[in-house]
């Protein structure tokens, strides 16, 4: 249904457009001067067309399924149920009319049922009488403007402005949206945990809040000692540190090479495919981590006397390096190039060779672009999830053993959220406020990155 | 004095060798690495290509599949098959006990019976009489086939017991095991049974999520990108604007999982693990990427293409529309498919958003249930399963060869349709 209207409403906008067009070229007929362009009279007839159709399906959107929600339940008002009862008799009578209920049909819901679909059914056909009569009203009044032969660019010119405009606003929308999200949870997350114990507690054990009673109330002794972050902020950077130590001195290097000594026939060939590295999805290199890496560096270090877990944080944090080698081999790569050659030319003249032109005069040169690049793939390596989820352990343990089995931020998250939720308990709160706590250790991170390569980039241009 | 200067220098010159050694190496441990896995992904995963096959004679016997004389299509479709397909596979062994004609039975996926049950509804005239039917071998044969099974390890700790390796041994020395292309890895869903286990589903999956990105983030991001770079007044809100993109490029994946959950899922009560959720999410994530690539490229259009437009008389966004935008468009296009390339194997918010659950069923539409690729692969990478091992491989190669089309297209269209401004 709605899809007819939409698409007998697009029409009707094409329709406009040829009919503006036409008008125009009527008025330009009677020798009198256009004011634009002929198919900006259309433009200007679809845009009319367009704008009360758009703002009444989506008041129509947010207010139908209230406003039938209410008439419904007010039904049901008197009786004493509670809210969240109320929202079971609404979802099934939602289900039952879409034929889909398969529990005990009491005839209250059959009867509500019955009055969801006539309510429906009402409020889709006031839809469509009150579009139509809008987009009537709305075209007839532009029409009535065009053949007055007023001005039609600038309206139109001002409404795609307007468009423009707003999907530049996504952005800010994306930005306020996961803030949004991860506040609240947050808050409620520590109303019940104390923010003292999230940040400096030692242990970490979620699972302990999961077999509470959702009867009971809530007793915030209970989660002492369940909800303390260190081990897992520790295990993140951690793990992220094991990858920087394989990412920085290979990246740094390669980039180096790439930009000072590689012909260009090996720059060619050998760039894309180290590039290669950063394309592979995160987690085709957790499956690599968890099957390949791991059972290796086990058997590795079992046959030296070593007592290797499985899913040690070597792993997972080497693989993780692996995967972030190309961001600093890249961007450094870039960086090093975008050294003035004068620097270089001053530098052997003095009879530097090569490589000490490089460790003296380029690396200083260069090194806050290199800083910035390396801090990137710092943030990135803090909020790699699937590596972690699959290559290393699940238990938060304390430990700076690279042997063991840690577990970070991301994994954490997963953990708790997979699988059903219930919002309103506090492990999946803090699944949030771990969110949060990494939301705004990677943006400082990437802010500060970003300062820091673009300073660097105004110095030399 | 002289000498000490030679050696100096000589001291010089291997320094500098050393060091472009060590470049050179890094550069050859990255490459190392990238082959190392690219091996190791299509060493175990090629396998999964191939399917085993166990060729059974089975007699119709309409007696036992309780059918009367000329029985109609529907009789044939609600006949009982269990007892055929149980026959047939217990008369591999006469002498086979009852705990043995299971083992037999368990030697074939537990889909046999449809298996013999299409047959006879392809050809209604076999019954009563025999007919040799090719039957999916379980997972555990399949492997032990293909050469991936140890069998070498004491019986108690096999899921293929000795009686069935000396049956399956039987069948392979007669001819009767057949090695063939898997087309159900491609046709199936996913199942709980690896040797019937498929791709489809999360394929279907993939697809929609990815065409509900497109039509979310590409419109957006290009109008998005063409304000900032074409009409933006230069002024604090749009550095804001501008920090903001930048930021979002940078914000970890999971992150936006989580939007995806608190704000698509929690308010709007968008139905949970479809791929209209996930797409949406997927937008999300592209947007930045997006954006900064359609302004780069708009950047890219020199400015006397404007100046010229602006000179015919052409209004401000009548230039834009017409000559700047559309010449832009290859680097942006470009952009968009890296972007959904990135987007398409992406897993972390997938599976914040409950698109792991088990789906068994092909999705139609976006608002179906449905897994992704990459989703897919962390679900088998999860079960213990021997088989699912190389169905993973396998699903990577797949994911890997549409990211690397992808890739390729947008080169293509980077390098053919991009005008070289000089």
């Amino acid at each position: 249904m709605n899809l007819i209207l939409f698409t007998f409403i697009v029409l009707l906008g094409f329709t406009s457009y040829y009919f503006g067009r036409k008008k125009a070229y009527t008025i330009q007929s009677t020798k009198k001067r256009l004011t634009a362009l002929p198919q900006f009279y259309g433009y200007y007839l679809a845009i009319w067309c367009a704008i009360p159709a758009f703002i009444i399906f989506s008041l129509w959107a947010i207010f139908e399924p209230t406003i039938v929600k209410l008439l419904i339940l007010s039904d049901y008002s008197n009786q004493g149920y509670l809210d969240d009862e109320l929202n079971l008799i609404y979802e099934k009578t939602k289900a039952l009319s879409r034929g889909q209920f398969t529990g005990e049909i009491t005839p209250f819901i059959e009867a509500s049922a019955e009055k969801y679909l006539s309510l429906r059914s009402i409020a889709q056909s006031s839809k469509v009488v009150i579009v139509l009569s809008a987009i009537i009203a709305s075209v007839a009044y532009a029409y009535k403007r065009i053949s007055s032969n007023s001005r039609t660019r600038e309206p139109v010119e001002k409404f795609l402005n307007a468009v423009l405009f707003t999907a530049s606003l996504a952005a800010i929308l994306t930005t306020v949206g996961i803030v949004f999200s991860l506040i609240f949870q947050t808050i409620d997350f520590f109303k019940v945990i104390p923010l003292f114990d999230f940040v400096f507690g030692t242990h970490w054990y979620p699972a302990k809040a999961f077999v509470r009673d959702s009867s009971e109330a809530l007793d915030p002794t209970m989660y002492s000692d369940t909800f303390g972050a260190v081990p897992i902020f520790a295990g993140t950077f951690f793990i992220a540190f094991i990858a920087m130590c394989v990412a920085i001195p290979i990246g740094l290097m390669s980039g180096i090479y790439l930009a000072e000594y590689a012909s260009t026939k090996v720059r060619q060939y050998a760039k894309p495919l180290i590039e290669i590295l950063a394309g592979i999805p995160t987690v085709v290199y957790g499956f690599f981590a968890a099957l390949t890496v791991g059972p290796f560096l086990k058997e590795l270090g079992t046959s030296m006397g070593l007592e290797v877990s499985a899913e040690s944080a070597l792993a997972a944090g080497g693989v993780m390096g692996i995967m972030i080698i190309p961001f600093i081999s890249s961007l450094s790569d870039d960086v090093i190039t975008s050294v003035p050659q004068s620097l270089r030319d001053g530098s052997y003249a003095m009879g530097a060779t090569k490589s000490e032109t490089i460790k003296r005069v380029i690396f200083p040169a260069a090194l806050p672009g290199i800083v910035g690049s390396i801090l990137l793939g710092v943030s990135r390596a803090i909020g790699e999830t699937m590596i972690v989820v699959m290559a290393s352990g699940l238990a938060a343990n304390l430990t700076l053993n690279p042997l063991e089995s840690t577990s970070t931020i991301t994994a954490q998250i997963v953990v708790i959220l997979i699988g059903d939720q219930a919002f309103g308990d506090p492990k999946t709160q803090a699944a949030f406020a771990l969110g949060m706590s990494l939301f705004l250790v990677t943006l400082c991170l990437n802010i500060v990155a970003l300062r820091v390569v673009k300073k660097y980039r105004e110095k030399y241009e | 004095m002289n000498k000490n200067k030679e050696q100096l220098l000589n001291k010089r010159y291997k320094a500098e060798q050393r060091f472009r050694l060590y470049g050179l190496s890094a550069i050859f441990m990255a490459l190392l690495f990238l082959t190392i896995f690219i091996f190791k992904i299509f060493s175990t995963g090629y396998s999964a290509f191939q399917k085993t096959w166990l060729i059974v004679p089975v007699t119709f016997d309409a007696e036992l599949m309780m059918l009367d004389q000329n029985p109609s299509k529907e009789d044939l479709q609600d006949a009982d098959y269990y007892d055929i397909a149980l026959k047939s596979m217990a008369d591999l062994d006469p002498k086979a006990n009852e705990d043995q004609e299971n083992e037999l039975k368990r030697m074939v996926s537990y889909f046999f019976e449809k298996e013999i049950k299409n047959e006879l509804l392809n050809d209604p005239n076999l019954i009563g009489k025999t007919k040799e039917v090719y039957l999916t071998a379980s997972d555990d044969l399949d492997q032990v086939f293909k050469g991936n099974y140890p069998r070498d390890l004491p019986e108690d700790q096999r899921r293929v017991s000795d009686y069935q390796l000396k049956i399956f041994d039987q069948l392979v020395a007669n001819g009767k095991v057949e090695s063939k292309f898997n087309i159900s890895f491609f046709t199936n869903a996913d199942s709980r049974e690896a040797e019937l286990a498929g791709i489809a589903s999360s394929f279907m999956g993939s697809i929609f999520s990815i065409l509900v990105c497109l039509m979310i983030a590409f419109p957006v991001a290009v109008l998005a990108a063409i304000y900032l770079e074409e009409f933006a007044p230069k002024n604090r809100f749009t550095d804001f604007i501008e920090v903001n993109i930048n930021n979002l490029a940078a914000v970890p994946s999971i992150v936006f999982g989580l939007l995806g959950l608190g704000v698509l899922l929690a308010i709007f009560q968008l139905p949970r693990s479809t791929p209209l959720v996930g797409g949406i999410t997927l937008s999300l994530m592209t947007l930045p990427t997006i954006i900064i690539a359609a302004r780069a490229s708009l950047k890219a259009v020199p400015p006397s293409i404007r100046e010229a437009a602006l000179a015919m008389g052409a209004s401000r966004m009548q230039t834009t529309m017409h000559h700047t935008v559309p010449l832009s468009m290859p680097g942006t296009l470009s952009g968009t498919i890296i972007g959904l390339a990135q987007a398409l194997g992406e897993t972390a918010p997938l599976i914040l958003i409950g698109m792991v659950a088990f789906v068994n069923t092909i999705p139609g539409s976006p608002m179906d249930p449905a897994a992704s690729l990459p989703v897919q692969i962390y679900i088998w990478a999860e079960s213990a399963e021997r088989g699912f091992v190389e169905k993973v491989s396998a699903c990577i190669m797949v994911l890997l060869g549409f990211l690397i089309i992808m890739n390729l297209f947008a080169q293509i269209i980077r390098h053919k349709f991009e005008k070289k401004w000089s």
